[in-house]
């Protein structure tokens, strides 16, 4: 929804929250449930409401605990029944400067303060470690600067200031945040600053109704929120598609000549488009692909891409579909070609016309990018890939896709489709899940939507638990050719059951998934070996698999049965189906990959 | 700005803030006539009608003002 998109007007979503909920609910779109517990150190129903709207707009419907005021603390370290039996999905803290709950002053020694701030983060520390019990993410405000300054800017570097108090016990919580799983920080302290100490401070809505924050702060509080929990459950964006002229360079590359672009150095227009180039190129260490979608000839954007002043590279562009056709059509073959969904593409346009018809024909999001001095902050703001988890795969990502491209080509030369896979020289590890890979198949497991039997999401922490649990068997795989390291590619966990009709024991497969880059290359074949292998260990005799059908993944409607030779148990009214496979005289069915339990 | 005029801009923003197209204020309309005007809707409600008439009420206004009436006469002194 347009309105909830930024930049929006906080006074007017506040205001209007009710019927927006009321038609974001009515439109039909499918979401995800999810349960969010918010602990509060100040009022927090405008949190709550604001937060709502966001989530319900990215795909999440949320349920909400909500603490007592300000009883924050008590509910995360002597718990209640009501957070108990609620299980949530995460815990929010919402706390601010006021649950600082102290203040240094210059009669002080700087001991008496230090023990103090040792005190402060301590109990702080109690409550994260004691929600460790819920097993699920937890994010935490950092703290905001005071909006007065006893000490003026001595303040800022005086132990005896506020200001510095503050950083201090920031600087704890981020060394917690770098070394705790789990565990993210919310940035109040920069949006606070964003909006403008004054505006988020304006004390008369602490006195009157306890809200830490003006008003008008609480919808940017909670959209930043929203983009945390977004990224936790697998709902950020994947790709940057741009257009070209007036949006990556200044001017018309077709009309007026490469050499005749404003980019660079020169001016302040052509350091500006230079700046953007530079924002976007940054992005694919983040694992963000980046593609072009322009209303060119391809040889003239590419002239424009290998511009000597720019900061890209045509290198730097995993597709680029440089042509005459709608920019919607080029977007969706983009998305196709990627094995990605359209709404996984951001589109970055100058021309508000066409945002507008691809807005209309598209799932994309794009953003009102205004002129080359706001690109890099509206495109920012609007927080599409936020990074809540790094992991080793998204500085690859881009060479991963292109590979896979090669690939496609390499295709194109081979007698029969088993001697292409041979001459890939494909290698794969797998085994049960590894804790290097545990950020990287909780992100696989909330991102994949098409080749995914039962669509469960599930936390790393969650992960973990089932890493560790004797009713479970894990398995990631890992496949790498000689095009490249794919990454971890398919993650499956099994669990101890009865047989839904036999009600013997069996293993059922709670989770089956694998990303789309790898289609056709056995490795789900590779995966059952490995599965099998591991359930006879065990003692199985019989493998138990559901499908259950989402608007998203019909392509594996007939996996069991015609890829790995499941045969039917039952079938629900819904299309939900339920298979099973006798394992006892199980042969391995991979003969293209070779596999192994560490590359 | 005549008294109706108040009414009428504010009766819109009442209609907004509660969602309910029915909604008719009078004099004497409090928040016990209107179901969902409770503490939290009525920092809605303020910061709305702020907004609208280009004014901020003190805090003893605030939780002073006793029926819409009040609230009227307030905006046709200082509100715009």
């Amino acid at each position: 929804m347009k309105e909830l998109e930024y930049p929006f007007d906080s006074e007017w979503i506040l205001k209007k929250k009710k019927s927006l909920k009321r038609t974001l609910l009515a439109d039909g779109r499918a979401r995800i449930k999810k349960k969010i517990a918010v602990l509060g150190g100040s009022t927090t129903s405008d949190v709550i409401a604001a937060l709502e709207l966001f989530l319900l707009d990215s795909g999440i419907e949320p349920e909400f605990y909500e603490s007592e005021y300000k009883q924050y603390w008590q509910d995360a370290v002597f718990g209640n029944p009501e957070l108990d039996s609620f299980a949530p999905d995460i815990i929010y803290i919402h706390t601010t400067a006021r649950n600082v709950d102290f203040t240094p002053n210059v009669r002080m020694s700087e001991e008496e303060i230090t023990s103090a701030l040792e005190e402060r983060f301590s109990r702080l520390e109690q409550m994260w470690q004691a929600l460790g019990r819920f097993h699920c993410p937890v994010i935490q405000n950092n703290f905001e600067l005071p909006f007065f300054r006893l000490l003026g800017s001595r303040d800022a570097y005086d132990p005896h200031g506020l200001s510095n108090f503050i950083g201090r016990l920031n600087e704890k919580m981020y060394a917690y945040a770098c070394s705790h799983e789990g565990f993210y920080i919310n940035d109040i302290n920069w949006l606070a600053a964003n909006i403008g100490l004054e505006k988020w401070a304006d004390t008369k809505y602490w006195y009157m109704f306890k809200y830490a924050m003006a008003l008008e702060a609480i919808p940017p509080l909670a959209y930043q929120l929203c983009a945390v929990i977004r990224s936790l459950f697998g709902k950020n964006k994947k790709v940057i598609a741009v257009d070209l002229d007036n949006t990556m360079w200044g001017g018309i590359v077709g009309d007026d000549g490469a050499e005749n672009l404003e980019i660079g150095q020169e001016t302040g227009t052509s350091q500006a488009f230079y700046e953007f180039q530079q924002y976007v190129k940054a992005h694919k260490d983040l694992g963000i692909l980046l593609t072009v979608c322009s209303k060119n000839e391809e040889e003239n954007a590419l002239a424009g891409l290998d511009h000597p002043e720019g900061a890209v590279r045509p290198d730097d562009f995993t597709l680029i579909k440089a042509n005459w056709e709608p920019k919607s059509i080029n977007l969706e073959n983009t998305a196709q070609e990627l094995s990605l969904m359209p709404d996984s593409i951001v589109f970055a346009d100058d021309n508000p016309a066409e945002r507008e018809i691809v807005r209309q024909q598209t799932p994309c999001a794009v953003p009102e990018i205004g002129e080359v001095t706001d690109y890099i902050r509206v495109l920012d703001r609007s927080q599409y890939f936020e990074v809540t988890t790094l992991s080793a795969d998204d500085l690859k990502r881009g060479e991963m896709y292109k590979a896979n491209i090669q690939r496609a080509q390499a295709q194109a030369k081979f007698a029969s489709y088993t001697d292409y896979l041979l001459s890939l020289e494909m290698i794969g590890e797998i085994a049960p899940f590894r804790d290097v890979y545990l950020a990287r198949i909780a992100q696989l497991t909330n991102k994949s939507n098409q080749f995914n039997l039962t669509t469960l999401r599930c936390t790393q922490e969650q992960m973990a638990d089932f890493a560790a649990s004797p009713d479970h068997i894990t398995q990631y795989g890992k496949l790498v050719d000689k095009f490249g390291d794919n990454g971890v590619v398919s993650v499956v966990v099994g669990q101890r059951s009865k047989h839904p009709a036999a009600g013997e024991e069996c293993l059922e497969l709670i989770l089956w998934l694998m990303s789309c880059r790898v289609l056709k290359r056995d490795m789900e074949l590779a995966m059952l070996d490995g599965i099998v292998k591991q359930a006879k260990a065990a003692g199985y005799t019989k493998l138990v698999g559901k499908y259950l059908p989402t608007a998203k993944n019909k392509m594996v409607k007939d996996f069991y049965p015609d890829t790995l030779g499941f045969s039917l148990v039952s079938a629900s009214e819904d299309g939900s189906t339920v298979w099973e496979l006798d394992i006892s005289d199980y042969e391995d069915k991979n003969h293209v990959i070779k596999v192994t339990d560490r590359i | 700005m005549t008294r109706d005029e108040v009414f009428d801009r504010l009766e819109e923003i009442f209609r907004d803030v509660f969602d309910d197209d029915s909604i008719t204020l009078y004099e004497d309309t409090t928040a016990d006539d209107i179901d969902d005007w409770d503490s939290i809707e009525h920092i809605t409600l303020i910061s709305a009608v702020e907004k609208e008439f280009k004014m901020k009420f003190s805090m003893g206004e605030v939780s002073g003002m006793k029926d819409v009436g009040e609230m009227v006469t307030i905006l046709m002194q200082r509100g715009r």
